[in-house]
Formats: C-alpha cells, sequence, structure tokens
C-alpha cells in the first residue's frame, strides 16, 4: 500500500471501465452485454473508494454502499426483462431482436 | 513503483476481464466476471475499505453473479457456431487500444492527478484515515445520520425492485387465460 499512489488505482479503474465498454459495444449475447455493464459499474465503485481513501473522508465508500445496493436491484429487474424478453422472442442475441430497426 | 500486491491483483483483474469480453461461452464469461469483481474486492482491501471488499464479494461475486448464473443455464444462450469472429475482435481490440491510451494520458502522462493529495504531508498521506480503521462502525453511524434519507430510498427501490421483477416475471398466457 505503501507505495500505490492515487494514479495507480485510477488507471487499474479507467482500464477497467474501457474494457467493459468495449465488451458493450462488440458482444452480442445480452446476457454478456449486461455482465460488462456491470463491469463499468465496478470500475466506477473502484475510482470512488481511491479518491474517498486518499482524501480522507468517508462519503466515497458511502456513495459505494448506495451503488452496490441499487446495482442488485438493477440486476434483478434487468434479468426479469431478459427472461421475458427470451419467453417473447426466443433469443437473447442484440442482432436477431430487431423489430424496431427501420 | 506500486507493490506487487496491487500488481497482482490488477493483472488478475485486468486478466480475468479480458476473459469476460473475449469467450464466446456466457458460463465461461460469468466465471470471469466473478475473478474480475473478487479483483477489485481485493483492491478495496488495498485501499483499506475491508467493509466494502467484503460487502463486494458477498453481493456481487456471490448473490448477483449466482442470479447471472441461474439465468445463463436457464435460458439456451449458445453462440452461433462457425468460425471465432476475428474481425470484430480486432475492431474491439482497436477500440480497447485507443481508450486505453486516452486512461494512460489522462491519469498517468497530463499530470492531471498529483501524485500526492493537495495539502497532504507524506506520513499522513500513508496512515489509513481512522474512519476506515473501523469501517463498520463508521459506516453505520454515517447510514443513520447523514444519509438517512438515501437510506430509506434505496429500502424504497428495493422493495420496487421486487414486486417489479414479480409482476415481471409472470406467465403471459396466465392474463389470457
Amino acid at each position: 500500500m505503501e507505495n500505490t499512489s492515487l494514479a495507480h488505482h485510477l488507471l487499474l479503474a479507467g482500464l477497467l471501465f474501457a474494457l467493459g465498454l468495449v465488451g458493450v459495444l462488440v458482444r452480442r449475447n445480452l446476457l454478456v452485454v449486461y455482465m460488462c455493464l456491470e463491469l463499468m459499474l465496478a470500475a466506477a465503485t473502484l475510482a470512488l473508494v481511491a479518491f474517498s481513501r486518499f482524501n480522507r473522508t468517508m462519503d466515497g465508500a458511502v456513495l459505494v454502499f448506495f451503488v452496490i445496493t441499487v446495482a442488485a436491484a438493477e440486476v434483478a429487474v434487468g434479468l426479469a426483462l431478459i427472461v421475458a424478453l427470451y419467453r417473447r422472442r426466443g433469443t437473447v442475441s442484440s442482432d436477431r431482436l430487431d423489430v424496431l430497426r427501420p | 513503483m506500486p507493490d506487487g500486491l496491487f500488481i497482482f491483483f490488477a493483472a488478475l483483474t485486468l486478466g480475468a476481464a479480458s476473459l469476460l469480453v473475449l469467450s464466446r461461452n456466457a458460463v465461461t464469461s460469468a466465471m470471469g466476471m466473478i475473478l474480475a469483481l473478487v479483483g477489485v474486492a481485493a483492491d478495496f482491501f488495498l485501499l483499506d475499505a475491508y467493509f466494502l471488499g467484503v460487502l463486494q464479494v458477498l453481493v456481487y461475486a456471490g448473490a448477483v453473479m449466482v442470479l447471472f448464473l441461474f439465468i445463463i443455464m436457464l435460458l439456451d444462450t449458445e453462440d452461433p457456431a462457425g468460425a471465432y469472429p476475428w474481425k470484430k475482435a480486432a475492431g474491439g481490440l482497436a477500440l480497447f487500444f485507443l481508450l486505453a491510451a486516452g486512461v494512460l494520458w489522462l491519469f498517468h502522462w497530463s499530470g492531471a492527478v498529483p501524485a500526492t493529495p493537495a495539502g497532504a504531508t507524506p506520513p499522513e498521506l500513508t496512515a489509513a484515515p481512522a474512519e476506515f480503521a473501523t469501517a463498520a462502525k463508521a459506516f453505520g453511524r454515517l447510514l443513520y445520520t447523514k444519509y438517512l434519507l438515501p437510506l430509506e430510498i434505496a429500502g424504497l427501490l428495493l422493495l420496487t425492485a421486487l414486486v417489479g421483477v414479480v409482476s415481471l416475471s409472470k406467465d403471459a398466457s396466465d392474463e389470457r387465460a
């Protein structure tokens, strides 16, 4: 811990966020896209904890607590939506879910 | 130069996240996601946020990812067979390196992030803040004083999500009958 600076943790968070963003843009399986979204959220919480730690305050960590709570609720609702979509259309590939495409 | 534990867990996190993005099998992707979240939790520990690290493992790597695995197993989400989509993977890789260069510039070369926080003397920087040492206690105190209203709203949100999931997962054929 002695030698890691704020920049190192932000670098890790940024690279993790970039990986998640690439996954969201490239993948076609909705479940994997959703997991990549969660990865981006985790990267954001990592940056929050790092800032909170290096500014010697608890507020960022409490915000992460709320982010984890909201993410849990969001995952439950999102997965229910994906299951409902699968029931209607029989697929979770975003390539084949194109009824709104002109 | 960061210490060895940080490098180890950063490499673990990034490797597992690449597994999540690159694997064609959704179950392998989920395993990579679990490993990446454990790596993030380990980084929370390195940042002295012990309570959040435990919470991350319990809620994210535990409950949420079990839910994901359950749905992946429930739905038949086989990717179409055939050659690995190298062209798309190369495009994604190029995009990643572009983003990574941006991140490196922003956090490393631009000098926007100071090596030490403004106004902090080096001994203060290396010592953990007093609150982080007794994290659960400090969390409880903050949650029930300064953040009481957000806590209530989060509870309401969880209830709303519960009701929403129940109504969403009702079979559509039940309504017609």
